[in-house]
């Protein structure tokens, strides 16, 4: 066969390339079209994730309160550190639950390609709906978490202010954010199963300079500004401090913070979006 | 091969590499520092696999095809490459639409149930969630694992695990259909069904691709064969006359063995 009988053949009879990735358009459409596989896989992982416990998804619940309690005893009442913050108990669990968000999203996105090998050896499907099974799975997870920070936050005295309107915005933010970053480290993940001894050290270094137990302004008033300011304005921080500007009346945020929260959703999220789909090739062998 | 039958399958000039990662590099964490020290990459030894080398063919509706030849000459990454499911090196594959790959690999999520299991292979598939429940009662009833769908598949045996998938992905009606040595796995009884199975599906798809450990399938349900030998075509025709050739090549080695030793 030479090539030109292939190309008249080839467009003759309509066929198309197995191996070749479609346009971004049609991929993501492609994508929407198994949104029901989406939900299932984010289902099936948190029925596996509790399977094996006793108490099964009360530890949805359990966990967060757990850990809220933990931070506070340690950070609140033996270090201290609520010196010039107002309701800290607020103020710590706000922070934990939007970084352990953030933090678990990303963590399992970046094994959602090996983890998912034995489907991806026999179906052929636009590998996208593996990691955003993993942040579907985890937003459930955090809507959990959120009901217990409100129960917190009213629980310690504050009040119900139009602020609070402001809550579903600042999660969209924040989902498009991780999302974004999770798609990123989902690539590296595919190719390199050495991300995921790394990336706990990245998380951990990411929770301590992003003020979940601390407050940032407090914390760097000895330090130059622009230590002060780049803590202030990594992502971690960000969506930290407008969830507790949202909930909280003692905490309030420069106009920036809101302007940056908008600024990295966007950008992560479109350039997690692309990157992701530009190794969509070499995600099969 | 005349010009009015219709081209589902085209394969033009395919190569298909793929890595094979022996180990996790030197071993020893003194070795790994060594080599990256050394500029050399480190980490894991890996070797490159020509499992395909230039493979071309066309295939129309209604053609059934076996495939044979030894192990490792490139059936099993012909296929692969067909299904879409492997990036070929070199050369591409197009189909008139997606095909799918019945195969034997185990089970597509472990830790959850086998009835959740037909929901995700479905859902992957493309089904919607109503196509889904239509097949479910056949599924089961086909992979014949009543009383142990709502357990975690992980619990199933390698043979119980393999009849569902299979029985997932046979629920179906699909136009281009590639069937990887299904056959060598499950019971005798199971066997006896799945070859049924393929034989109505192979009725009703538009093109099929078999391989498979038994001739006696292939001469019965297919008009064409393929000899692949070391990654090439060796022989491409009709079924009876590619099998004998085959075979007596099969014999002719065994009898320079014997003699050799």
């Amino acid at each position: 066969m030479n090539e030109k009988s292939i190309t008249s053949i080839i467009d003759e009879f309509g066929l198309v390339s197995a191996s070749k990735i479609p346009p971004l358009g049609k991929y993501l459409r492609e994508t929407w079209r198994r949104r029901d596989f989406i939900l299932e896989l984010a289902r099936a992982r948190s029925t596996a994730e509790y399977s094996d416990s006793l108490l099964g998804r009360i530890w949805q619940l359990l966990t967060p309160l757990l850990n809220a309690a933990i931070y506070f005893f340690i950070f609140g009442i033996l270090l201290g550190t609520k010196k010039g913050i107002e309701n800290y108990t607020a103020f710590l669990v706000a922070g934990v639950f939007v970084f352990n968000f953030m933090q678990a999203t990303i963590t399992i996105a970046a094994s959602a390609l090996p983890k998912n090998e034995r489907l991806i050896q026999a179906i052929h499907f636009p590998k996208l709906v593996l990691p955003l099974a993993a942040v579907v799975q985890q937003i459930q997870q955090y809507f959990v978490s959120l009901v217990v920070l409100v129960a917190v936050v009213l629980f310690t005295g504050e009040p119900i202010t139009v602020m609070w309107l402001a809550m579903p915005f600042v999660l969209i933010l924040q989902i498009l954010f991780t999302t974004g970053l999770g798609l990123i480290l989902a690539r590296w993940g595919a190719s390199s199963r050495d991300i995921n001894q790394l990336l706990p050290f990245f998380t951990r270094s990411w929770r301590y300079v992003s003020g979940v137990f601390f407050s940032i302004t407090i914390f760097t008033a000895t330090f130059s500004v622009w230590v002060s300011t780049a803590l202030q304005l990594n992502p971690g921080a960000v969506y930290i401090d407008l969830v507790r500007d949202s909930l909280m009346t003692s905490q309030t945020n420069e106009p920036i913070i809101w302007i940056m929260g908008v600024v990295w959703a966007l950008l992560f999220f479109v350039v997690g979006l692309v990157y992701f789909y530009r190794g969509e090739k070499k995600y099969v062998n | 091969m005349s010009t009015d039958k219709i081209p589902t399958v085209l394969v033009d000039d395919l190569h298909v590499r793929y890595r094979v990662i022996l180990g996790a590099g030197t071993g020893s964490a003194a070795g790994a520092m060594r080599s990256l020290l050394s500029g050399k990459s480190p980490g894991q030894l890996v070797k490159s696999v020509h499992a395909v080398k230039g493979v071309s063919l066309t295939a129309y509706e209604g053609d059934t095809i076996g495939l044979v030849g030894r192990n490792g000459s490139g059936k099993s990454s012909l296929l692969n490459a067909i299904a879409g499911l492997l990036q070929p090196s070199q050369g591409d594959v197009y189909t008139a639409s997606r095909a799918t790959l019945l195969g034997v690999k185990g089970a597509l999520n472990k830790s959850v149930s086998g009835n959740r299991n037909i929901t995700i292979g479905g859902l992957a598939m493309g089904m919607s969630r109503a196509e889904v429940e239509a097949i479910r009662a056949e599924v089961i009833e086909f992979a014949d694992l009543a009383e142990f769908i709502d357990l975690p598949m992980g619990t199933y045996s390698s043979g119980m695990q393999a009849r569902l998938r299979f029985s997932i992905a046979a629920a179906r009606q699909h136009e281009i259909l590639l069937v990887d040595e299904i056959l060598s796995t499950g019971d005798t009884e199971f066997r006896a069904r799945s070859q049924a199975k393929i034989r109505e599906l192979t009725n009703s798809a538009g093109t099929v691709f078999l391989v498979a450990h038994s001739q006696t399938m292939i001469r019965e349900v297919c008009n064409r064969a393929i000899w692949l030998d070391k990654g090439v075509i060796k022989l491409d025709g009709k079924t009876d006359e590619v099998l004998d050739a085959y075979d007596a090549d099969i014999q002719e080695k065994k009898v320079a063995k014997e003699v050799g030793n």
